[in-house]
């Protein structure tokens, strides 16, 4: 293994998230406030318990995950775009690196910094809320499965983007509504049928709930299901990888 | 160890396009020599660098480092090959020794702050070391490429169109740096369309064209064998043709038939000259100058390419 090389690259990518800190750590507090002033406060009132949870303490899971969704796509997937963009890919591309290897700095850079930001909401929303965490440890692990997953995800959609404007598509378009439709601010039981049933077709509502299952052991659906749903999508994401450095799909002619 | 540090083995490349970028390309590379892959653009030669760099799938054939398979071996082929490219791309942002310090670590070479001093110094970068890149002008950008590629001692050094757009000065500086990489040992790969360079610098040179290496040769065997000289006669009358009496000397006639042009080999015990000038001067026809003039790598390099599409 080529570890200083995969150090590098996450050194690199840390370095660049590092010269945008203050607006990296600033949006998801704001965000995050501004989510708990208007659902928290103003909806949540009226609200009050979602399964004998209180409903500030139950959007906050679906808030980590959103945000958690979003940078990690949109932080892998600039990772990797901006070398192919400016063509300093040529580097990455020549030097002694495997595949695992270059994916391993990209997606370990782009999930540190996502679990950061979902973890600085993780705090904010104990400004706000009361939250206690029953599996503190699977709590974490799942993150970084999700983040790991999410950031494989991004790092496809970095090298399947042709120009910087589709790097949004797949968060703002997909992603986005899969997770306000996903049950990230209540919860699936609420929805009549068909709607319910037609939900759980959305993959993210086995990626919240597991999330949220690890705070509070309640949640719509088994923790099994949603880890092994979970767990699906980030060999998905894998196999496509492994097919994208296998046949050099946008990354060689 | 073989003489060979680099062999390509009927390496093609046709682009999804369609276009055959290279068609089964053989070549030796000695160790420690300049070699100088000459070609107009669109030949194929950054195809050639790239697909030894592995930047670029090749569709058939095989590279050789030391006799190993670039592709099996690619670790250790590309811990010791060096690529400068073409294209001035680099991430603008960053400042200029962290850059440095960041290719060397990618080659997994331990960091090394001296040596990547040293680099730097060598190339007239250390006092600019802490510049953003994007601030630099592009002649030192094109420096900032070389100790890229410097920064993890590579043993095999690709310079794809080095002196492109570069001033008089660095391109002598630039010289001067490839020659003293070439005394410690380096084997340098150089793409140039400027005939000038690879006259200047190469040990042998390589001519390619539409993704066929035209002729491999010793750059001095080759100006000696093609070193033709060519006389230039400047005539005080313009003529409308060729009298048929010079015709055995095959000159060739300006269009304004002002000049007439000779061609002869200059190592021949009978450059033809003296016959020409006196069959001139039986025909009447009287000149007021000229001059000789010994063709370059350019005039040959020009003839080949003509020759090849004439063939084509």
């Amino acid at each position: 293994m080529n570890w200083r090389g995969i150090w590098a690259i996450y050194k690199f990518e840390m370095h660049r998230f590092a010269r945008t800190l203050w607006t990296g750590l600033a949006v998801p507090v704001i965000t995050t406030s501004l989510y708990f002033i208007v659902f928290g406060s103003a909806i949540g009132s009226r609200m009050s318990e979602i399964n004998g949870i209180d409903y500030g303490a139950f959007i906050v899971p679906g808030l980590m995950m959103l945000s958690l969704f979003t940078e990690s796509i949109f932080n892998a997937s600039f990772g990797i775009h901006m070398p192919r963009f400016t063509g300093t890919i040529y580097e990455i591309l020549s030097a002694p690196l495997s595949a695992i290897e270059t994916v391993l700095g990209y997606v370990g850079a782009a999930a540190s910094k996502a679990m950061s930001v979902a973890l600085v909401i993780f705090v904010t929303a104990h400004l706000f809320v009361d939250v206690h965490v029953e599996h503190p440890l699977l709590m974490l692990l799942y993150l970084v499965l999700v983040a790991a997953t999410f950031c494989l995800f991004g790092f496809i959609v970095g090298i399947w983007a042709k120009g910087f404007e589709q790097l949004q598509v797949i968060p703002l378009l997909i992603i986005t509504p899969l997770t306000f439709l996903g049950g990230a601010f209540y919860s699936i039981d609420m929805l009549k049928e068909p709607w319910r049933s037609i939900t759980l077709f959305n993959p993210v509502v086995y990626l919240i709930n597991g999330f949220r299952w690890t705070f509070f052991g309640t949640a719509d659906v088994a923790f099994g299901t949603a880890l092994a749903a979970t767990f699906a999508f980030f060999l998905a994401c894998l196999g496509v990888i492994w097919w994208i450095f296998r046949t050099g799909y946008r990354l060689k002619s | 160890m073989s003489e060979s540090i680099l062999s390509i083995r009927g390496l093609r490349k046709q682009y999804a396009s369609g276009t055959d970028a290279l068609k089964s390309v053989d070549l030796d590379i000695k160790r420690g020599e300049i070699f100088a892959l000459l070609g107009p653009n669109g030949a194929g030669k950054t195809t050639l660098i790239s697909i030894i760099c592995g930047i670029v799938t090749p569709s058939g054939g095989e590279v050789l480092i030391d006799g190993k398979n670039w592709q099996r071996h690619f670790r250790e082929a590309r811990t010791r090959i060096g690529l400068v490219p073409q294209e001035l791309t680099m991430d603008v942002f960053e400042p200029l020794i962290s850059t440095v310090s960041f290719s060397r670590e990618l080659f997994g070479r331990r960091p090394d702050p001296k040596r990547i001093e040293e680099i730097l110094r060598e190339l007239s970068l250390w006092d600019k070391r802490k510049t953003i890149l994007k601030e630099l002008s592009g002649g030192m950008k094109r420096r900032v490429m070389i100790a890229k590629a410097l920064a993890h001692d590579p043993d095999i050094l690709f310079l794809d169109e080095p002196t492109a757009g570069v001033d008089v000065e660095l391109r002598r500086d630039m010289w001067n740096m490839v020659r003293r990489l070439r005394e410690h040992g380096t084997t340098i790969i150089l793409t140039t369309h400027y005939i000038e360079e690879a006259e200047e610098m190469a040990d042998r040179v390589g001519v390619i064209n539409k993704g066929e290496l035209i002729l491999v040769e010793e750059k001095t065997e080759l100006m000696k064998k093609l070193g033709r000289k060519v006389l230039h006669l400047q005539l005080a009358e313009p003529l409308a043709a060729i009298p048929p009496t010079l015709a055995e000397w095959n000159p060739r006639l300006s269009e304004d038939g002002s000049t007439l042009t000779y061609e002869f080999d200059a190592k021949a015990e009978r450059t033809g000259i003296p016959s020409l000038l006196t069959a001139m001067r039986d025909a009447g026809i009287a000149f007021k100058d000229l001059d000789t003039h010994q063709s370059s790598l350019e005039d040959i390099f020009v003839g080949l390419i003509h020759h090849s599409k004439a063939a084509a």
